[in-house]
């Protein structure tokens, strides 16, 4: 690989979070935004008699794209081609970039105007188009406002959410072309933005889009937004460049009924999302005449030949388990070193790259396995048993397989316990004054046990073991 | 004639009500003072953008110059101050206060709704559906080019602040047309 990908972690997990938490501006936004989010996702959710089931059927209907994914994919290149879009297949970042490169370039633009897109942030679109001399311009609200301040985003959703508005006022004085705002009014700063884009999407010939569903039926792709800018990528350039991942697929239209009830949902706690585009291939007269769908894997049928751990897969990256994540609530997205951050990031992005890559091992473990994610997932990702499977498939420093492997010989039988057993309590005894103070727990221990009681307290084994006991007050008579 | 007892039970009254949730401008009226309504609304455009298929009566009481989409605008045409757009719809949703354009006859092309900043659209009480699920199978034909529009277009991107009208129209009225009691 000759650069890293946005999803690998260059930086383990505790060390990227004990960064990020002193960031006491950043704590405070987020837990204020991931509160307000998680309080209006569940009123709208309690609105919905039939929630869980329709949880279960989404499941079941995302499973049914992974099982068959490559019939599913002929199905929508098919109808897409015959809709007159133009399908690629991409098996990495590297291609997908080159792909789209090649079709900007083709166009003669210098410049794209870009929806908001989880894919082509994994696979550092921008990067690439950049290296090539072709400038992309992030249209929605928050990614303009990250990209101007060549930042990375912090949450899928609101990935501005670290910024207030005098920061942005003054980003905006800094990096807009003829920004002259002088207040930081929320409403004065997005209206800023809306002149400085509008001239942009007027004059745009190329747009770059990803989608949060491709329907293999039809051929046609779901792009769900809120602010509008969508809809000037998808109506006013003449060409349309779409990057799909291929998990993206749902087999009928008619399964969209359940998934827009869920994503606007569990997203932005909305009952629907302001705006929905829904489009197949090319309309004459009516928007793009040329459309380009870029089938993205990256790493995905890898993922899907995994039975525990492929549900990653089902993910509509609507964002719900990052704002109920105690881990995520208090050290951001920065932390995870991808741009896939919270509980769904610490199991797609080691999946999607493999575990040896970068520190993204150590993502699994940034999680206290509570469940808050798997119990908020409308798609019903069971996150935890993910991130459990992945940490005992994950590289393990040599000194804890030694370890564990001493511990499985000793556990194996019943005397070699006992007499394990039996030598650590003579051997502690002398310890048990000191603990003794702190309710038998042990404060600090020296090294290698310092490692464990650097966040914890060390529990003494029992003075007396439990047979011990039983025989000493049971069995004398 | 924005008086609360044009506003119908059922579907009709639950659209009304969760579409006003998104602060779009919620009207009522029955057919025959739907042009009476519409020229109120658009008494103030400088001109009124049409798509084919518009009914007639819906402009005959417009006192502002139309301008009907030929396909020959464009959307620098659109950008210009002042401009309205009035359409129809396919399909309502109660539920979520939204309403669908599938490009059909009154509705146009995608960029006569996007690039004015007032929006008005006419919705009849029979196309209104319960759920997001039935305007899925209501759908005539879903390749159409299909927008939903859920409330002027929105943002909460600074500090979780609602701001209305980031890049589509920022005014969004709906005239609900009842049947005549």
């Amino acid at each position: 690989m000759s650069r890293q990908l946005p999803i690998v972690a260059i930086t383990p997990f505790p060390q990227a979070a004990a960064h990020e938490l002193a960031d006491t501006q950043l704590r405070a936004n987020l837990g204020r935004a991931t509160r307000t989010i998680r309080d209006k996702r569940a009123r709208v959710v309690a609105e919905v008699a039939d929630w869980e089931p329709m949880r279960d059927r989404a499941a079941a209907v995302k499973d049914e794209v992974l099982d068959n994914l490559d019939e599913l994919l002929a199905r929508f290149e098919a109808a897409a081609v015959a809709a007159g879009a133009t399908v690629h297949h991409a098996a990495d970042a590297a291609r997908a970039n080159a792909i789209v490169t090649e079709l900007v370039q083709e166009q003669q633009a210098d410049h794209v105007v870009k929806i908001k897109s989880m894919a082509t942030q994994e696979i550092g679109l921008n990067e690439a188009l950049e290296a090539a001399g072709i400038t992309p311009i992030e249209t929605d609200l928050a990614e303009l406002i990250v990209q101007l301040a060549d930042d990375t985003p912090s949450h899928i959703l609101v990935p501005a959410i670290h910024y207030n508005r005098s920061q942005i006022r003054e980003l905006f004085a800094r990096r807009m072309p003829g920004f002259t705002a002088t207040s930081d009014e929320p409403a004065v700063l997005a209206g800023a933005a809306r002149e400085y884009l509008r001239r942009t999407f007027l004059a745009a010939k190329v747009a770059v889009c990803g989608a949060n569903f491709a329907i293999a039926e039809t051929g046609s792709l779901v792009i769900v937004e809120s602010e509008g800018n969508g809809r000037m990528c998808l109506t006013l350039p003449e060409t349309l460049i779409a990057v799909v991942g291929v998990e993206k697929l749902l087999p009928r239209f008619a399964d969209l009924g359940d998934f827009l009830r869920l994503l606007p949902r569990s997203s932005t706690g909305e009952r629907m999302n302001p705006y929905t585009s829904i489009f197949t291939g090319v309309t004459a007269g009516d928007g793009p005449q040329r459309l380009h769908i870029v089938l993205l894997d990256n790493g995905r049928t890898q993922v899907a030949q995994d039975p525990a751990g492929r549900a990653a897969l089902r993910c509509i990256r609507c964002s719900a388990c990052l704002n109920v994540c105690p881990v995520y609530e208090r050290a951001g997205g920065h932390a995870y070193g991808s741009v896939y951050p919270g509980p769904i990031g610490a199991i797609l992005s080691p999946q999607l790259t493999g575990q040896d890559a970068g520190f993204n091992k150590t993502l699994p473990f940034a999680s206290t396995l509570c469940g808050a994610c798997y119990d908020v997932c409308p798609v019903k990702i069971n996150i935890p048993e993910i991130l459990v499977h992945l940490r005992q498939t994950g590289p393990k420093p040599a000194a804890e397989r030694a370890a564990m492997s001493t511990l499985s010989w000793v556990m194996r039988d019943r005397r070699r316990w006992r007499a394990a057993l039996r030598a650590a309590r003579s051997g502690s005894a002398p310890l048990r004054l000191i603990a003794r103070r702190h309710g038998g727990t042990l404060r600090r221990a020296p090294w290698p046990l310092s490692a464990w009681t650097a966040h914890r307290d060390a529990p003494l084994p029992a003075a007396e073991s439990f047979r011990d006991w039983w025989r000493r007050t049971h069995e004398q008579s | 004639m924005n008086s609360p007892d044009h506003a119908a039970p059922g579907l009709p009254g639950l659209f009304a009500e969760r579409a006003g949730d998104y602060r779009a401008g919620m009207h009522h009226c029955t057919e025959d003072e739907l042009p009476g309504v519409l020229a109120g609304l658009l008494a103030a455009a400088a001109k009124v953008v049409l798509p084919p298929g518009v009914p007639a009566a819906w402009t005959s009481g417009l006192a502002v110059p139309t301008l009907l989409d030929d396909r020959g605008l464009t959307a620098a045409d659109l950008d210009e101050a002042g401009l309205s757009v009035l359409t129809g719809c396919a399909v309502a949703v109660a539920e979520t206060g939204t309403i669908v354009l599938d490009a059909g006859p009154g509705q146009g092309r995608r960029l006569l709704t996007l690039v004015p900043d007032h929006h008005v659209c006419v919705v009849r009480d029979e196309q209104i559906v319960a759920d997001v699920p039935d305007m899925i199978t209501a759908l005539p034909d879903p390749t159409r080019p299909l927008t939903m529009i859920s409330g002027p277009s929105a943002t909460s991107d600074i500090e979780l602040n609602r701001v209305e009208g980031v890049h589509g129209p920022r005014r969004l009225d709906i005239v609900c047309v009842h049947p005549a009691i």
